[in-house]
């Protein structure tokens, strides 16, 4: 399974920098966006896939029995979701607003500000 | 109990939703940014005096023991970057009283301005590997929307750019730490670094390690990551951009300090070997980009890379003289280049332009002005008795005394290089007749017709009076460093204080 899933992550990365690659700047949304993706699932698989084990402590034990899955990195994918969100939110707002001030998708034609 | 620790991210966080509140009264929250980040610098002038006194000061959130809590931690360079987080908060709060348009008031840029800041110290003091990813996208955040506050279009472009490097840079940030988790099961800074050298897998320490050089690598704008920086750091209004320039980049190269003493010590000679060359890289690259351009802010902005490679040779060179160095280029660095993008925004004010060409006369109708522009131009440019001169003085002996010759002739070069951008901008904005082009030249001449013209000059003037400071009465401040570099050149330190530390 883990295998498996390394392929996966692997696969999210390389469409995320196909995509960023690309000059529509939609479409380097859309890379941001799996880009951040990736990352969460790496994170998930990295750190050990275990099958049907909540990590509950039984009653009166004072830490779980046997092997349980990690609770830690569920919660920092939480919180990761939850900051690419609010980014791309962001992001999906300044591409509206570059497109109506620049009149073009073509991050070729956005140079002005380059040297 | 120590709340000198948390004040510095207290503060700003709740200006900020203050702040907020107070959305339809532009007039309080001006009050109260002055307020804020004039309480920040003081509780961060605490800050560095209870952790000169102690050496370190560590926090449990919750007051769950050590590795498993979050926690925040204050060891002398922690402390040193708080207090320089308040000089410039400080300065650019008076200054925004003057120079921020009305517009960008309304449209909450008090708040925004209050986030960073507190985005920034939360980056310098936490403990814990995953609240400083947390720590940057706040700061993060708050610049990408301070970047593209008026929505002209060179803030668009160049926000496009900003935004998704520093995007790229955050994913690699957060893949590097879940590949570090997988490895050692912990996200406290100080467990980590105590279990990384147990991990058999060296390679892929040292893959992980890179994948940390270049994510803070682009964030501090280091040799082949920077493009971004001048493409954005020219187009938002000036205070904005000053912010930035003093702060931003300084928070990434902050982390490479604290990554590359603390965790990343086994393999220092293929890791930091690498720095080296990206640092003279940098240094280089940068100088020679300032030297094509011809508008003050671009200039301004290439240099910021150029004095990036400094510090990150002070890191590379890894000997306690070298670090000490960085310590001390990241101090007089912050200051030094704030006060120089408010002068570039006051003569803007006066012209109208940031273009050389269209700059011209200052020296003649405003010859305080000028000085207070060669001041920090030449403290960057490395002239005694400036601080700029004791920074590369330290930098450079430390080169020459690891046998780095070639870093140390670049390291002069680039002195050299800067002082001809300094030059070149004194004798086009300073020295020339004001072109016959120029029409607007009343408030040049005569009186500003400005409400507030003194607060153009109050953080000016202070930020002048710093580098005088740092240059003449360099001992004290060097004994910091020197205090800060001890603590980073024994990582053990820093594992006891905060895996044995005092419970409360």
């Amino acid at each position: 399974m883990e295998s498996l899933m390394a392929y996966v992550v692997g696969i999210m990365f390389t469409a995320a920098f196909y995509m960023m690659l690309r000059r529509s700047i939609v479409k380097l949304v859309i890379g941001l966006m799996i880009l951040s993706n990736a990352a969460n699932l790496l994170i998930f698989v990295v750190s050990g896939m275990t099958r049907g084990a909540p990590p509950l402590i039984p009653e009166g034990a004072s830490g779980p029995v046997g092997i349980v899955a990690d609770p830690l990195p569920q919660a920092l994918i939480l919180t990761a979701i939850v900051i690419a969100f609010g980014v791309l939110a962001f992001a999906v707002v300044l591409i509206r607003r570059a497109y109506e001030v620049v009149g073009t998708d073509d991050l070729d034609q956005m140079k002005d500000t380059d040297t | 109990m120590s709340p000198e620790l948390i004040l510095p991210v207290l503060i700003p966080l709740t200006a900020g939703a203050l702040s907020l509140s107070l959305w339809r009264s532009v007039r309080y929250q001006r009050l109260l940014a002055v307020l804020a980040n004039g309480l920040l610098l003081w509780s961060g002038i605490w800050l560095l005096m209870s952790t000169t006194e102690h050496g370190f000061i560590t926090m449990q959130m919750g007051s769950w023991p050590a590795p498993f809590s979050i926690v925040f931690v204050s060891d002398v360079l922690a402390a040193i970057m708080i207090v320089l987080t308040g000089i410039i908060g400080l300065a650019i709060a008076i200054y925004s009283l003057a120079s921020t348009p009305r517009g960008h008031e309304k449209f909450g840029y008090y708040p925004l301005m209050h986030l960073l800041l507190a985005g920034v110290a939360g980056s310098f003091l936490t403990g814990d590997i995953f609240n400083l990813f947390v720590w940057f996208e706040v700061m993060l955040l708050a610049s990408f929307a301070l970047l593209t506050l008026g929505g002209e279009r060179a803030q668009m472009e160049g926000a496009i750019k900003y935004v998704t490097l520093n995007l790229f840079s955050s994913a690699i940030f957060l893949s590097a730490v879940g590949l570090l988790y997988g490895m050692v099961g912990t996200l406290n800074m100080a467990d980590i670094a105590q279990k990384v050298s147990q991990v058999e897998d060296t390679g892929m320490i040292t893959v992980v390690a890179m994948m940390f050089m270049v994510s803070f690598g682009i964030k501090a704008a280091a040799f082949p990551l920077f493009f971004w920086l001048p493409a954005s750091y020219h187009t938002p209004q000036v205070a904005v951009s000053a912010l930035f320039a003093g702060l931003l980049t300084k928070v990434g190269v902050y982390a490479l300090f604290r990554m590359f003493t603390l965790i990343f010590n086994q393999d220092v000679e293929y890791t930091h070997n690498i720095l080296l060359w990206a640092a003279t890289l940098t240094m280089l690259t940068g100088v020679l980009g300032a030297a094509a351009q011809f508008e003050f802010r671009r200039i301004l902005s290439f240099h910021i890379v150029s004095q990036i490679g400094y510090m990150m040779l002070g890191l590379a060179l890894y000997t306690p003289l070298a670090i000490i160095g960085g310590v001390f280029y990241i101090m007089h660095h912050i200051i030094v280049k704030t006060n120089l993008f408010l002068v570039s925004g006051f003569t803007y004010r006066l012209l109208g332009s940031y273009e050389l060409k269209d700059l011209g006369g200052v020296y003649k109708y405003r010859p305080l002005l000028a000085i207070l522009f060669l001041i920090p131009a030449l403290s960057l440019a490395g002239i005694p008795p400036l601080s700029g001169f004791f920074a590369k003085f330290v930098i450079i002996r430390a080169a020459l005394e690891a046998e780095a010759y070639l870093v140390t002739f670049v390291a002069l070069l680039v002195g050299l290089l800067t002082l001809y951008s300094m030059i070149k901008i004194w004798a086009e904005v300073f020295w020339k007749k004001i072109p016959d082009h120029v029409q607007n030249t009343e408030e040049l001449k005569g009186k500003l017709n400005e409400k507030h013209a003194w607060a153009y000059y109050v953080p000016m003037v202070g930020l002048a009076i710093c580098t005088l400071i740092i240059g003449l009465y360099g001992q004290p401040i060097y004994e910091l460093a020197e205090m800060s570099a001890k603590q980073l050149m024994n990582p053990q330190l820093y594992i006891e204080a905060v895996l044995g530390g005092d419970q409360p």
